[in-house]
């Protein structure tokens, strides 16, 4: 478990005082993927730093494990980061070294013998599936493949927390997928705790279970990741939330009002676990009502999908407000149309 | 034929020439690579920000540094010769050329040791940090090895501006292609010594030079 509680940093350019993370409070828990959301200038490099102190905090106290990483000395926290993986967003891999010897680096610097070394090199590059790839120079690979070696790399010495620093930033979306599904197999498989910073809500939606969104250094917003999307409180979150969604909240029902019985619009939405089932083809075959799907978008994230449609229901009025008890009945939220008379 | 283009020219005093130069040249490049290397590292490493930051230390290696590369070199040979004949025991002959050689150029090859240090990418660096790197580690295996094609070109570069000082050595004395050049050649006015000589030297910048950059290229992996 990571407890961070009231860690500020401040940065001196020029006599001013920068406050780059201001007074932020998590705890993160074993097993966790734990995202931090951010736009550019958010103060979230910097936090991310602070936990390996790659960054030395100004104030605060961050605990890994029981471990209050600002109180160790040098040795101390050369080990403490042996524990502490770390993926970069330019992969920061040295051009020098061939694959197989870029994952061997930490393991040189834990002073692992040899034999032992290559064994474990050969673990990890199955594991990122870079096999046929050892000994080729990083300027031979794409640019997966070389966060693929910073990843291996990161893991070499059985960290207990994976941290990501904006780690698929640098790639398209195809490869960002790939190297997603690669972080969640390696959580799942080692049961890795991994902390990444991201400015995307594509990474969030795709593997994390909880997130913190940051602005101006402060965590302004923090909870599981379905909660925050269903109901985003900052106006930050709400523009996060819109990358993925677009924007549902208030115009989708303008566009849609005028051509239809405005009683007969309603808005479901999917939150979470139930939603795989088929309620829809479920409410069409019990009840004698028609549904015209006229709006909407469903998202994998995951705790499951998530999202809103905007249906149009014709039939009797009464098979209508039965079927609108049935939906309600299931983890299916149903919200009235706003404008009905 | 030779003989009869050349008449002043002793093949055997030419052997001997090329021989020191080539020796003065050698063991001056091992010298100043490792002593510039040195005095490169401890620029960088010292600098604000760096990885051993200590303002008073960068003070003495970047004057030491100013100073010894402002002075020019003919003029360093005479005032290291105390110097050179406490640690040499001689004041004349190739070897007492050597510590004004090295001394002559690590400074200048150090400045191209701090510049090539600094072109390492810092992300790498800070990797290094982060899985738990001592700075000795980060020094002999990130520092190193990544800037390993720049200072084998920088100590190209100074190996041939080396046998230039060689040659200016060898006017006050050390022997090799430049003394056989000035006092042979010049001071007799047999000037086909001066031409031989000329071009001989100009074969060794090449064979450096060449060494250097098939060197330098097969370092380079990026």
């Amino acid at each position: 478990m990571i407890s961070i509680q009231n860690v500020s940093k401040v940065f001196n350019l020029k006599g001013k005082d920068i406050r780059a993370v201001d007074q932020v409070s998590l705890t993160i828990n074993k097993g966790d993927i734990y995202g931090v959301i951010g736009y550019s200038g958010a103060g979230k490099s910097t936090f991310i730093r602070l936990l390996n102190r790659l960054e030395d905090a100004t104030s605060g106290e961050i605990k890994i494990d029981g471990k209050d990483i600002n109180q160790l000395k040098a040795k101390g926290l050369r080990q403490a980061r042996q524990q502490i993986g770390m993926v970069y967003q330019h992969f920061n891999v040295l051009w020098s070294r061939t694959v197989a010897d870029n994952i061997a680096f930490p393991l040189e610097i834990a002073r692992i013998p040899k034999h032992k070394r290559q064994q474990r090199v050969k673990e990890l590059i199955e594991l990122v599936g870079l096999i046929g790839k050892e000994d080729a120079y990083p300027s031979q690979l794409s640019g997966g493949q070389k966060q693929r070696v910073g990843i291996a790399r990161a893991l070499a010495n059985n960290p207990n927390v994976l941290l990501c620093d904006e780690a698929t930033s640098a790639l398209d979306p195809e490869t960002t997928d790939s190297i997603l599904q690669l972080l969640r197999d390696i959580n799942k498989q080692l049961g890795l705790t991994i902390i990444l910073i991201t400015h995307e809500m594509h990474v969030i939606r795709k593997i994390c279970n909880r997130v913190a969104v940051m602005e101006a250094g402060r965590v302004v917003e923090e909870g599981e990741v379905l909660d925050v999307f269903r109901n985003p409180k900052q106006r930050v979150t709400k523009r996060f939330v819109q990358q993925i969604m677009g924007n549902q909240q208030d115009e989708s029902w303008q566009s849609i009002v005028g051509e239809y019985e405005t009683d007969q619009l309603y808005k479901l939405h999917f939150i979470g676990e139930k939603t795989s089932q088929a309620v829809i083809s479920e409410v069409a075959k019990r009840y004698p009502i028609d549904i015209n799907i006229l709006q909407g978008q469903i998202t994998q994230t995951q705790k499951g999908p998530y999202g809103a449609l905007i249906v149009y229901l014709t039939g009797e009025k009464e098979a209508i407000a039965a079927a609108i008890q049935y939906l309600q009945s299931t983890s299916v939220e149903v919200e009235v149309n706003p404008n009905a008379s | 034929m030779l003989h009869n283009l050349f008449p002043n020219v002793q093949v055997a005093d030419l052997v001997e020439a090329t021989k020191e130069t080539i020796y003065m040249t050698g063991i001056s490049v091992i010298g100043t690579f490792i002593f510039g290397i040195v005095l490169g590292l401890l620029l960088f490493v010292t600098a604000k920000g760096g990885l051993w930051e200590n303002r008073a230390i960068y003070v003495v290696v970047a004057s030491f540094v100013n100073v010894f590369r402002a002075i020019p070199f003919i003029i360093l040979i005479l005032l290291l010769s105390p110097f050179t004949d406490f640690i040499v025991g001689t004041v004349r002959g190739p070897n007492a050329a050597l510590p004004a050689l090295i001394i002559g150029a690590s400074p200048f090859y150090g400045r191209m040791v701090e510049i090539a240090l600094k072109e390492v990418d810092k992300g790498v660096i800070e990797a290094a940090k982060g899985m738990g790197a001592k700075t000795s580690t980060i020094i002999f295996k990130v520092l190193l090895p990544e800037s390993m094609p720049a200072l084998i070109s920088g100590i190209t570069v100074t190996a041939i501006a080396l046998v230039g000082y060689t040659a200016m050595a060898g006017v006050i004395g050390a022997g090799g292609l430049g003394d056989l050049a000035y006092l042979k050649g010049f001071q007799r006015w047999d000037f086909d010594v001066v031409l031989v000589s000329t071009v001989l030297v100009v074969l060794i910048v090449f064979l450096f030079q060449m060494i250097g950059d098939i060197t330098s290229k097969k370092l380079d992996k990026r």
